[in-house]
């Protein structure tokens, strides 16, 4: 199933079953739906029991990296000698993603109770769900959804009767992309601006308040309750060796049915874009695609003939990222798009970085001159130079994110460039 | 042998070194000799963003260029700061920086010792390639005193991690973000810690600037001589800067005993006032009632003849060299004056939250610590004159007297470098080089010992008092006459228990404590 549009490819339905389901918003609608089986479970596990299993079952973390969450969560110190914290990454700002947004609107407990197990699996007790600024709009409803579950016992003290406390609160950010890297999260957090932190410490050593803290994506963590309840053999049923499960897949562009599909990991990309979102509206050709949110790299229309799952989008030449393809048909111009995507990281560059503070700003206005046709072929070299100069240069990896998109175009499209040149 | 168990060896550009566990490669890289080109580090600032990215250096066996500042020597460790990586990075990190940097080196006041120049030069290109309009910024003002031209900074947070470190106040802050980045007060807040300046001396370009100095002074048309803040008795060590033998700045110099990397406000302005006031520049005696100028053969000849030596009292000034105030001593001693007073200003107290040993002490003189040392007495207001007694005054202690103050003395010996009226009362004026235009030593509310340079040359034939005094006390039979003041120390230290077996040279630029035995804290229990 889809959201808004069903398809017909055979999937899990997962994390997606109630989305648009009115009813799953409320606590009461939540349990007749089934909600909150896997707690009582989880409470009844020993800690390290639960990442165990999260570990087997091959979870990777939705926030576009794929770190294996159970082995994230294996860092945390096993003998805590105070809190320990847990951040749910609800930052979701990369353009063309927007699946978070609709577990946290629709299926708000469902988050927290795989903020809980987590929780429990690394032995905090006390949640931070960090959402976005701009989802002020609808925040109100993961803020009623804390709310219900603390009345109804499955937060705050003494949860369900197990002894154990936990406590959830929803923060919601000023508006910063950069808050959605795990450091700048924790900055912001912690009242500071959002500005990453070189690594050491890492948050397991010291993140929130000093004290170690993981930090999983709202996605991440929406699946790990039926990865508890159902083991990880049955949650393994989807998706590859490598990259298991499903994948709420955000499809944007030239589209006939653009919008979040659960897909298991795997599924043809092609078949993604033609299949599930019927290709382009009006029937022209695709020219190209950026499969993972705009910081991964672009694909053109006879690349998409690949696995879309972790190992399969790397092995093409570009990230699976947060699954989220942006499609451009033939008419679309690619420098443009590409302008577009480096004023993005342009204006969201937090501004400590040398490479990232100046070279994304003045890649954006490289591109914008090229755009105007007034450009040389030096610009390209120059571009060529700024992708060399901002890869892995800096403390976080949000100079790299224009890279990505900005060096495959101009491997794959350089005939529209040179086109805008020398018009 | 756990020393050795805790010492690395590393190569850092094809030099070995053995460094303490825990030493960053930067600070590897300094035992080896070399120095890596870094903005946002500072030494003084504990937080370590690693932001700037010019340190970065390669290590054989890591994928990706590192941090020097921030990443740990490690056993074995081959570093190269200067491999082709590297210095292409750090090229790009000086291109990125000069986009919008608006190049008014001629103009600036960091000019000639700014880093982003320095750098520049080293490993930049001639010719920008960067074709689009400049982003303009324009000039704010931080605090009262301090200007903040936005188009020449490079956002390396020093000074706003000096605040947050070490004055404790996080009253600046970094606003916008990206390239639009820029330095600024925190919304309803005004910068006005008593540390404040400090944020201009770490500023590695010429972003912010004393109000006090700008446009006054190219670096490279000032002389710089190593001082003592005369501002209050914490003694923080410093550097004079001088043109046209004006003192136009003072920076801090680093003493890690006394003051660090900083120094306050307050002690900024100190010596920059002192260029004003009216000065004694040639000796005076008073012939038939009227005082005039006299050569110093003429008037120490003059004074020794007519000093009786009866009694009377004195008063010395806690900011004026102990060298001085030894040869006075000996004076008084020859002319029965006993005791002799100071007085000191005392002002607020305020210390630097980062480093709490530096304090701006309510003190407000360099060297009450050595006046007491040399047998002056603390008091409050000047002692009264008895019709027909001497009066030897010492240093500035008439700032502030009445006109008549010393008129009704049998002899009025004044030795200072001002004059204020009550000086007019004088039987004679020995014009004294002031603390700036010579060398000696104060010693600092904890009994350290500290030298001072000569940053200055003095008006007329002013001359330090210890080398007139010693000359004078010959003329009296007393010892013979010193010219240099490695001699001048030798005596007084000879004569003072504290400061037995101090030397001179021994004292080098970070002082020495007084011994314990004669130190006037410790004797005045």
């Amino acid at each position: 199933m889809g959201y808004p549009y069903s398809h017909d490819l055979e999937v899990g339905t997962l994390l997606s079953r109630h989305l648009g389901d009115e009813k799953a918003r409320t606590l009461a609608g939540w349990k007749e739906l089934g909600g909150y089986a896997s707690l009582p479970k989880a409470l009844e596990m020993d800690p390290d029991a639960i990442t165990e299993v999260v570990k087997e079952s091959g979870l990777r973390g939705r926030g576009g990296a794929g770190f294996p969450t159970g082995v994230k969560w294996s860092f945390m110190p096993k003998e805590p000698n105070g809190p320990h914290y847990l951040c749910c990454n609800a930052d979701e700002s990369e353009p063309g993603a927007f699946k978070d947004r609709e577990i946290l609107r629709w299926v708000p407990h469902l988050l927290i109770e795989g903020c809980l197990i987590a929780a429990r699996a690394i032995r905090a007790e006390h949640v931070y769900i960090y959402v976005r600024g701009e989802f002020f709009p609808f925040s109100g409803i993961v803020r009623d959804a804390v709310v219900e579950a603390y009345e109804g016992g499955y937060v705050g003290e003494d949860i369900l009767g197990s002894g154990w406390n936990c406590d959830v609160t929803v923060h919601l950010g000023a508006g910063a992309y950069i808050a959605g890297e795990e450091t700048g999260l924790m900055s912001s957090l912690m009242g500071g601006r959002a500005e990453p932190w070189i690594k050491p410490p890492f948050p397991a050593q010291s993140g929130v308040f000093g004290r170690p803290t993981t930090v999983n994506n709202v996605e991440t963590l929406a699946a790990v309750p039926m990865i508890v309840a159902e083991g990880a053999d049955w949650y393994r049923q989807w998706g590859t060796e490598k990259s298991p499960g499903t994948k709420l897949w955000c499809c944007s562009g030239h589209l006939q049915r653009p919008g979040t599909y659960e897909l298991p990991l795997g599924v043809n990309l092609s078949d993604v874009i033609y299949e599930v979102c019927g290709g382009d509206p009006n029937g022209k050709k695709i020219k190209a695609v950026i499969p993972g949110g705009s910081s991964t790299a672009i694909l053109t229309a006879d690349e998409l003939d690949c696995s879309g799952c972790y190992e399969g989008l790397a092995e093409a030449g570009s990230a699976l990222g947060t699954a989220s393809p942006i499609v451009m048909n033939e008419d679309t111009n690619i420098v443009q798009a590409m302008r577009r995507v480096a004023q993005f990281y342009a204006h969201e560059s937090c501004g400590q970085c040398v490479q990232c503070r100046e070279g994304t700003s003045w890649t954006a206005k490289i591109l914008q001159r090229i755009e105007e046709g007034d450009g040389t072929f030096e610009d390209l070299d120059t571009l060529y130079h700024l992708c060399e100069q901002m890869t892995g240069r800096t403390i976080c990896p949000l100079a790299d994110s224009v890279v990505f998109p900005l060096r495959s175009s101009l491997d794959k499209f350089r005939d529209e460039y040179e086109a805008l040149i020398e018009r | 042998m756990s020393d050795a168990a805790n010492q690395i060896t590393l190569t850092i550009d094809g030099v070995e070194v053995s460094v303490a566990a825990g030493t960053t490669l930067l600070q590897a890289a300094e035992h080896a000799g070399v120095v890596v080109p870094h903005y946002c580090y500072h030494p003084g600032i504990p937080s370590r963003p690693a932001q700037c990215r010019m340190c970065l250096v390669e290590i054989e066996g890591q994928p990706k260029l590192q941090p020097s500042c921030v990443f740990p020597a490690g056993e074995g460790m081959v570093v190269h700061t200067t491999s082709e990586a590297a210095e292409k990075a750090r090229q790009s990190v000086i291109e990125f920086l000069l986009l919008n940097h608006p190049l008014d080196c001629p103009i600036c006041d960091a000019a000639g010792q700014c880093m982003l120049q320095d750098y520049a030069f080293e490993t930049g290109q001639l010719r920008s390639r960067y074709a689009e309009a400049k982003m303009v910024l324009g000039r704010d003002r931080v605090a009262d005193d301090i200007l903040y031209f936005g188009d020449r900074c490079i956002v390396c947070t020093r000074c706003v991690r000096f605040m947050e470190d070490i004055a404790g106040d996080n009253a600046l802050v970094v606003a916008q973000r990206g390239h639009k980045a820029y330095i600024d007060t925190f919304p309803g807040r005004d910068l006005d810690h008593a540390f404040r300046g400090n944020i201009v001396d770490v500023c590695p370009v010429g972003a912010l600037v004393h109000e006090d100095f700008v446009f006054k002074a190219r670096a490279w048309d000032m002389d710089a001589a190593p001082g003592i803040c005369p501002g209050c008795s914490t003694g923080c060590n410093i550097e004079i800067n001088v043109k046209e033998n004006q003192v136009v700045r003072t920076k801090p110099r680093l003493n890690t005993e006394v003051n660090s990397y900083w120094m306050c406000d307050h002690g900024r302005r100190v010596l920059v006032m002192a260029n004003r006031g009216v000065r004694a520049e040639a000796p005076m005696i008073r012939r038939a009632g009227e005082l005039e100028p006299a050569s110093w053969n003429e008037a120490l000849a003059w004074v020794a003849e007519e000093l009786g030596g009866s009694g009377g009292v004195a008063v010395a000034s806690a900011s004026v060299s102990n060298e001085a105030l030894f040869y006075t001593r000996t004076l008084l001693n020859h002319l029965g004056i006993e005791g002799g007073t100071f007085e000191v200003e005392e002002g607020a107290e305020v210390t630097l939250a980062g480093f709490p040993k530096l304090k701006l002490r309510a003190e407000r003189a360099p060297n009450a610590t050595g006046a007491a040392l040399h047998g002056y007495r603390r008091s409050e207001g000047l002692p009264e004159v008895v019709d027909g007694a001497s009066l030897v005054v010492l240093g500035d202690a008439l700032a502030e007297a009445p006109a008549d103050y010393g008129a009704n003395a049998g002899f009025f010996l004044y030795i200072g470098s001002h004059l204020p009226p009550a000086a007019g009362n004088a039987t004679a004026i020995l014009p004294a080089a002031a603390v700036p235009e010579m060398e000696g030593t104060f010693v600092n509310y904890e009994g350290r010992v500290q030298r001072f340079h000569r940053a200055l040359r003095s008006p007329g034939v002013a001359r330090p008092a210890w080398m007139f005094l010693s000359r004078l006390l010959e003329h009296l039979g007393e010892g013979t006459g010193v010219r240099e003041i490695g001699d001048a120390f030798g005596v007084m230290a000879a004569g003072t228990e504290a400061m037995q077996g101090l030397t001179w040279g021994g004292l080098g630029l970070r002082g020495e404590l007084l011994s314990e035995a004669g130190h006037p804290a410790v004797a005045a229990e």
